[in-house]
């Protein structure tokens, strides 16, 4: 199973954070159950198989203040991949990455030099964010740059993180780590 | 929460204002942006006129934008009218029925940003096919009002939006790859009812127009 933790503070973005993951989880057969990040149980955790925290509005940035909410990540060792707001949490829960302003709305492309469940080489991918996560480099290996850290994965553990949203170009990445493709 | 909902009179923006409410959202205008552009960039909506009597059925607002629908300026009468949508009526979020258009979805980002409000697309990257049945599920009555793309002729026009349809669209979109729900420009939606109405509107006046695999119905409703 599928955990997909939902960070967004207003419902109606669950519909366009949350659900364009769900169905390509969906259209592939794959379970999953949504969660919010502030109902979140330690079952939910124990039981899912990988982990996807999805992102939220350029405006919303409730999580942040809720950082508490994600310690959790720090000893768990179940496969993590976060999309925007969620790549940001899972820098900023170790060693305190730094939050940075940088506003990127639309299409940009992106250089993978290694692939990256199933992305490589340059690739257009979309980006809405106005901040982005700069981690602990002690922690964390930058995998793709564009104007700012695009893509980074933990050293150790089997933690991912993305700036863009895949669930609207390079969809495969979503359907790849939820299936365990690397 | 405040919203306004920018309204084309068509099934997505209607949709849209309808999911907004149903999850307890206030809208507190209606936002139409007339273009004298009929290959807008951003709006190109064959009935955009009787957005006024949608807006006199739903008793909300409308604020309506007249624009020439040149590229860049359409997007700062756009803005405007937001704009004038935040002091009117202190609204705090836009919604739109934005589906998979990066160009327009992006656009619209950029302007809710530099407002400083909070930006709604409930139905980003949902699947047209099921948007199609969700419509006749919550009891929307959808006519076609415009054909842009080969098979599609005049036949079309004025057809509801129900299960045959979806059926018919289904093979289409197999056969020539036509987005079934019209997203590519294809076809273009006029919403007569749906439980935002208080009243369901009656065509009382109807013209056809067009050539070839180009056609619009202009109705007048009541």
């Amino acid at each position: 199973m599928i955990l997909l933790i939902n960070i967004c503070k207003e419902q109606l973005h669950e519909l366009e954070f949350v659900k364009p993951i769900q169905d390509i989880l969906l259209k592939n057969n794959l379970k999953f159950k949504v969660v919010h990040y502030k109902e979140l149980k330690k079952i939910d955790i124990d039981n899912a198989k990988r982990i996807i925290i999805c992102g939220t509005s350029l405006k919303d940035n409730d999580f942040l203040k809720n950082m508490r909410l994600f310690f959790w990540i720090r000893t768990c060792n179940k496969p993590i991949l976060g999309i925007c707001g969620g790549m940001q949490i899972i820098g900023k829960v170790f060693r305190n990455g730094r939050i940075e302003k940088k506003k990127q709305i639309g299409f940009y492309l992106v250089d993978f030099k290694k692939e990256f469940f199933g992305i490589k080489g340059k690739r257009e991918v979309y980006e809405l964010h106005n901040r982005y996560i700069f981690p602990n480099i002690r922690d964390f290996e930058i995998l793709a740059e564009r104007q700012c850290p695009q893509v980074i994965k933990h050293k150790t553990k089997p933690f991912y993180g993305v700036l863009f949203h895949p669930e609207v170009r390079n969809k495969e990445l979503i359907l790849n780590f939820a299936k365990g493709n690397k | 929460m405040k919203c306004a909902l920018l309204f084309s009179g068509g099934k997505d923006s209607t949709y849209t204002g309808y999911l907004a409410v149903k999850n307890k959202y206030e809208i507190s205008c209606l936002i139409s942006i007339f273009s004298e552009n009929k290959e807008s960039y951003m709006f190109h909506t064959p009935l955009i006129e009787q957005t006024k009597k949608q807006a006199e059925v739903m008793k909300i607002p409308l604020i309506i934008k007249k624009t020439r629908g040149e590229k860049e300026q359409e997007l700062l009468d756009l803005e405007r009218a937001i704009a004038d949508a935040v002091k009117r009526y202190k609204i705090e979020a836009i919604i739109t029925g934005a589906i998979g258009s990066v160009y327009q979805a992006s656009r619209i980002h950029m302007i809710c940003d530099r407002l400083k409000i909070e930006c709604f697309n409930p139905l980003w990257q949902k699947d047209q096919i099921e948007l199609l049945e969700e419509l006749i599920k919550n009891k929307f009555e959808v006519i076609i009002s415009g054909v842009f793309a080969y098979p599609l002729d005049e036949k079309w026009l004025g057809r509801k939006i129900d299960k045959k349809f979806i059926e018919e669209v289904s093979e289409l979109q197999k056969k020539y790859k036509i987005n079934p729900a019209g997203e590519g420009g294809e076809f273009e939606t006029f919403v007569l009812n749906c439980p935002l109405f208080k009243k369901e509107l009656k065509i009382i006046n109807k013209k056809i127009t067009g050539e070839k695999n180009s056609w619009r119905l202009e109705v007048e409703v009541e």
